[in-house]
C-alpha cells in the first residue's frame, strides 16, 4: 500500500509538471513562411456558405496591397462558430483575425481575448465607419473590434402567390392584424402564409414592435400585458399559418427550402437571403416588417476582431481595416447583396439599390429608422435558450403563454442574478 | 475502474534474485506496461487531474481562471437541472438496460442452437456495435423523423398517426432508448453467447433426464450459470447508461424542452455553450462519484448472485 501511495504521489507530481509544461511551451513561435511572408488567419462564419468567393475577392485585393501578408481563410457554420473559437482560445491556437457579432463583443472584450486595434495600428483615422456602428464595438473607450458588416430582418414575400390567391401585397404600414389576415387567406393547398421563428430573437423585436421592454435595471420585465401580445403573436402562427415543430421535424433550412419551393408567401428573415433567392422561379419582394404599436426592425451587427495572441498585430490591424472599410469590401458587400457595409459614406450605400431584385431595396435602410437591439447579458447564450425554450413549449401547446412567461422570467432574473 | 491490488499467491514463491537481475526485471516489466501507462496517463489520468484542479474554478476558457472552492459542487447540488439531468439519465438506464439485456439474451440464445447462417447471423447483429455512434443516430433520426421517417410512414400505412418521436418531449427518450438498444444489442449478445457456450451440455441434459421442462432448465440452469456474464454486462451497460451522450446529442441535442437533457449533454452545454467549464468538470466529478457508488454496490451485491460455479 506505501508503495502504490507512493506511485500516486508521483503520478500526480508529473501530472502537475506535465500540465506546467504544455502551458509554457504551448505558446508557439511562427516562423515568418518563405520570403518573409506573414501568414495571418482569419476565422469566419458569415462567409459560409454564399459568399467564400467575396471574401476571396476582398482578400485578393489585401494581399495585392500587403503582398508580404498571407490571409487564410477559415469558416465555420455560425451553430458551431463559437464552440470552435473558445476552444481554439482556451487552447492558445486562436485565429490571429476573427469575426464577431455585436451580442458575443462584449463577452470577449471583458474576457481580455482581444487585440486594443486603436493602439495596435497607431492610426486612428475612423473617418470611413459611420459613428453608430464604430461605438457598437468599443468597450471601455477602447475599439477592440472594427464593425464590418451589417443586416436587417424584413418580411419577404412571394409575390405570385398574393396574386393568385387576390391579396393585397404588404405595405410598409401593415400592422400585425394586416398580416394575419393575409396569411390566413394564403394558408392553403401546402401552401403555408407564414413562417416566424418562435425564438427568443424575434420574441425580444416582436416585444418592442408592441411596445415593452425586455429588461429594465437589471432585471427582466418582459413578462408584461405586452410580452404576452408578442409571445402570442408569435405562438399563434405555429400550426394555423405556419407549420408545427412536428411538421419540420428539425429539417435544416426548412423554412428556406420552403419559400425557394414557392410554398411559403411571408417570411420573416434576414437580407443575407438575398443573394439565394437569385434565381427562385417566382416574383418576390420585401417590405419593413410590419409592426403592433410601433415598429421595430431586428439589426445585427457583424465586426472583425484580432486575437491579444497573434504575433501580427500591425497585419492584423490592416487587414480588420481592409476588410471592414475598405472601397473593395464595401463595394463587394454591395455588388453581393453580402450584407451592409457600415460605411459612412452614402454614395457607396446607395449602390445597394441599383440591383432591381428585390425591387423594394429601398425597406433595407427604412427598417434601420426604428431598430430593436438584442438584450446583451454576461450568461447570453442561457438567457436565449430559456427563453427559445419556454416559447417552443407554449407553441407545441404544452404551456399556456402566460405559464412559459413566467417561467421564462424567472430562469432569465436568475441568470441576472 | 477498481483499482484493488491482487496480492500474489502465498504459495508462489518468488525466487531471490541478485540485485542486477532485480533491476532486469524490473525494466522489463516497465517496458511491457509502457505502452499501455503512457497513454492511460496522457489521456486519462492527467486530464483527470486538470479536470479536479478546473472544478474549483470558474472558468469561460478565455478568461484566466479564477479560484472559487467548492461553488460549483454547491451550485449544482442546488441547482434544478442537476436534477433534472440525473433523473434524465436514470430515466434512460431504466429504459436501456431492460430492453437491451432481454434483447441480447433473446438473441444469443436462438443464435446459441444449431442453425443455418448461424455466423451470419451473428455478424449481422455485431454489425451496428461496431458502427460508429454519429451514424447510428443519424440513421435513426432519420428512420423516426416525424414527417418523412420510413416508421411514421409505415404506421400511417395501417391507418394510424405516428408519433412525434424525437420532436413530443414524451417520446424522445424512448426513441433514443431505442436507438441505443438496438446498436448495443450485438455486444450483449456476444458476451452472453459465450457464457452460454461455457455451460456444460451434461448439466442440461442431466436436468432433462430427471424430468425438468424448457422453462424449469432455463430458470435453474442456463441463468445461474450464465450470471457472470450477466454481471459484466451489467455493469459495462449501467457504466455506459450512465455516460450517455453522443446519440442524445445527434438526435435531440438534449430537447425538446429539455426533455433529454442527460447529465453529459449539460456537460458539453455547460462547457461549450455557456463557458461554464469550471461548473462542467464538477458536474462530471459528480458523475464520477455516482457511477464509482453504483459500480461499488454492484461488486459487493454480486456475491449474493454471481455464481462462477
Amino acid at each position: 500500500m506505501a508503495g502504490s501511495a507512493r506511485v500516486a504521489a508521483a503520478t500526480l507530481i508529473t501530472a502537475l509538471l506535465a500540465t506546467a509544461c504544455s502551458q509554457g511551451s504551448a505558446t508557439r513561435t511562427e516562423e515568418p513562411a518563405a520570403g518573409g511572408k506573414v501568414t495571418l488567419r482569419y476565422f469566419t462564419f458569415s462567409a459560409a456558405p454564399d459568399h467564400v468567393k467575396d471574401l476571396d475577392t476582398i482578400v485578393a485585393a489585401f494581399e495585392k496591397e500587403n503582398p508580404t501578408v498571407d490571409v487564410q481563410v477559415e469558416t465555420a457554420p455560425y451553430d458551431q462558430y463559437f464552440t470552435k473559437l473558445q476552444t481554439s482560445i482556451a487552447g492558445q491556437t486562436a485565429p490571429d483575425t476573427f469575426e464577431l457579432n455585436y451580442e458575443n463583443f462584449v463577452t470577449y472584450a471583458t474576457a481580455g481575448s482581444l487585440l486594443d486595434l486603436g493602439a495596435a495600428g497607431g492610426d486612428t483615422d475612423t473617418s470611413g465607419y459611420a459613428t453608430e456602428s464604430l461605438n457598437a464595438f468599443k468597450h471601455d473607450g477602447k475599439q477592440f473590434a472594427l464593425p464590418a458588416s451589417f443586416s436587417t430582418v424584413v418580411l419577404l414575400y412571394n409575390k405570385d402567390l398574393f396574386e393568385k390567391a387576390g391579396v393585397p401585397l404588404p405595405t410598409a404600414d401593415w400592422t400585425w392584424e394586416d398580416e394575419q389576415a393575409a396569411a390566413e387567406k394564403l394558408t392553403a393547398d401546402g401552401v403555408y402564409g407564414d413562417f416566424q421563428p418562435v425564438t427568443f430573437f424575434e420574441f425580444y423585436k416582436a416585444l418592442k414592435q408592441a411596445g415593452g421592454e425586455f429588461m429594465a435595471g437589471g432585471k427582466s420585465t418582459f413578462n408584461s400585458p405586452q410580452g404576452v401580445k408578442a409571445a402570442k403573436w408569435l405562438v399563434g402562427k405555429v400550426g394555423k399559418t405556419m407549420p408545427t415543430e412536428a411538421e419540420i421535424g428539425g429539417t435544416a433550412d426548412f423554412d428556406t427550402n420552403l419559400f425557394k419551393s414557392g410554398k411559403l408567401a411571408m417570411w420573416h428573415n434576414g437580407i443575407w437571403q438575398f443573394a439565394g433567392l437569385k434565381d427562385v422561379p417566382f416574383a418576390w419582394d420585401v417590405v419593413v416588417e410590419p409592426g403592433d404599436s410601433q415598429k421595430a426592425s431586428a439589426v445585427f451587427h457583424n465586426s472583425v476582431a484580432a486575437s491579444t495572441t497573434t504575433k501580427h498585430p500591425r497585419e492584423a490591424y490592416a487587414w480588420a481595416k481592409f476588410l471592414s472599410s475598405s472601397n473593395v469590401a464595401a463595394t463587394t458587400r454591395i455588388a453581393s447583396s453580402w450584407e451592409l457595409p457600415p460605411v459612412s459614406d452614402q454614395a457607396v450605400l446607395q449602390g445597394y439599390l441599383k440591383d432591381p431584385v428585390p425591387a423594394n431595396r429601398q425597406a433595407v435602410f427604412d427598417s434601420l429608422d426604428s431598430i430593436a437591439l438584442p438584450p446583451v447579458i454576461a450568461r447570453q447564450q442561457e438567457m436565449q435558450d430559456a427563453v427559445t425554450q419556454e416559447l417552443t413549449e407554449a407553441a407545441a401547446g404544452r404551456k399556456s403563454v402566460e405559464e412559459a412567461l413566467t417561467e421564462a422570467a424567472s430562469k432569465v432574473d436568475a441568470l441576472l442574478g | 475502474m477498481t483499482l484493488t491490488e491482487v496480492p500474489a499467491p502465498a504459495a508462489v514463491k518468488q525466487p531471490v534474485r541478485p540485485p542486477r537481475k532485480r533491476l532486469r526485471y524490473a525494466l522489463t516489466v516497465a517496458v511491457f506496461l509502457l505502452p499501455s501507462a503512457v497513454p492511460l496517463l496522457l489521456f486519462t489520468l492527467i486530464p483527470m487531474a486538470g479536470s479536479l484542479w478546473t472544478s474549483l474554478h470558474e472558468w469561460n476558457l478565455i478568461t484566466p481562471m479564477k479560484w472559487v472552492g467548492l461553488d460549483n459542487y454547491a451550485d449544482l447540488l442546488a441547482s434544478e437541472e442537476t436534477r433534472a439531468a440525473f433523473g434524465h439519465t436514470l430515466y434512460f438506464i431504466a429504459g436501456y438496460l431492460p430492453l437491451v439485456y432481454a434483447g441480447g439474451l433473446g438473441l444469443a440464445m436462438l443464435l446459441n442452437r444449431a442453425m443455418k447462417g448461424r455466423d451470419l447471423f451473428r455478424a449481422i447483429y455485431f454489425l451496428p456495435v461496431v458502427t460508429s455512434w454519429v451514424v447510428v443516430a443519424l440513421l435513426w433520426k432519420w428512420l423516426l423523423n416525424p414527417a418523412s421517417g420510413i416508421v411514421n410512414w409505415a404506421i400511417g400505412l395501417v391507418g394510424l398517426e405516428g408519433p412525434g418521436w424525437w420532436t413530443d418531449p414524451d417520446w424522445a427518450m424512448p426513441s433514443i432508448i431505442l436507438a441505443s438498444a438496438w446498436k448495443d444489442l450485438g455486444f450483449v449478445m456476444i458476451i452472453l453467447l459465450a457464457g452460454l457456450q461455457a455451460i456444460p451440455n451434461e448439466y442440461l441434459e442431466a436436468a432433462r433426464v430427471d424430468g425438468a421442462n424448457a422453462w424449469q432448465r432455463f430458470r435453474r440452469i442456463t441463468l445461474p450459470l450464465l450470471s457472470p456474464s450477466t454481471f459484466f454486462v451489467v455493469v459495462i451497460s449501467l457504466i455506459n447508461g450512465f455516460q450517455v451522450f453522443d446519440q442524445v446529442h445527434v438526435m435531440t441535442g438534449g430537447g425538446p424542452a429539455g426533455a433529454t437533457q442527460v447529465v453529459v449533454e449539460q456537460v458539453y452545454n455547460l462547457t461549450f455553450k455557456y463557458g461554464r467549464a469550471g461548473a462542467a468538470s464538477a458536474l462530471s466529478w459528480l458523475l464520477f462519484a455516482v457511477v464509482l457508488v453504483v459500480t461499488l454496490i454492484q461488486v459487493r451485491g454480486q456475491r449474493r448472485w454471481v455464481n462462477y460455479g
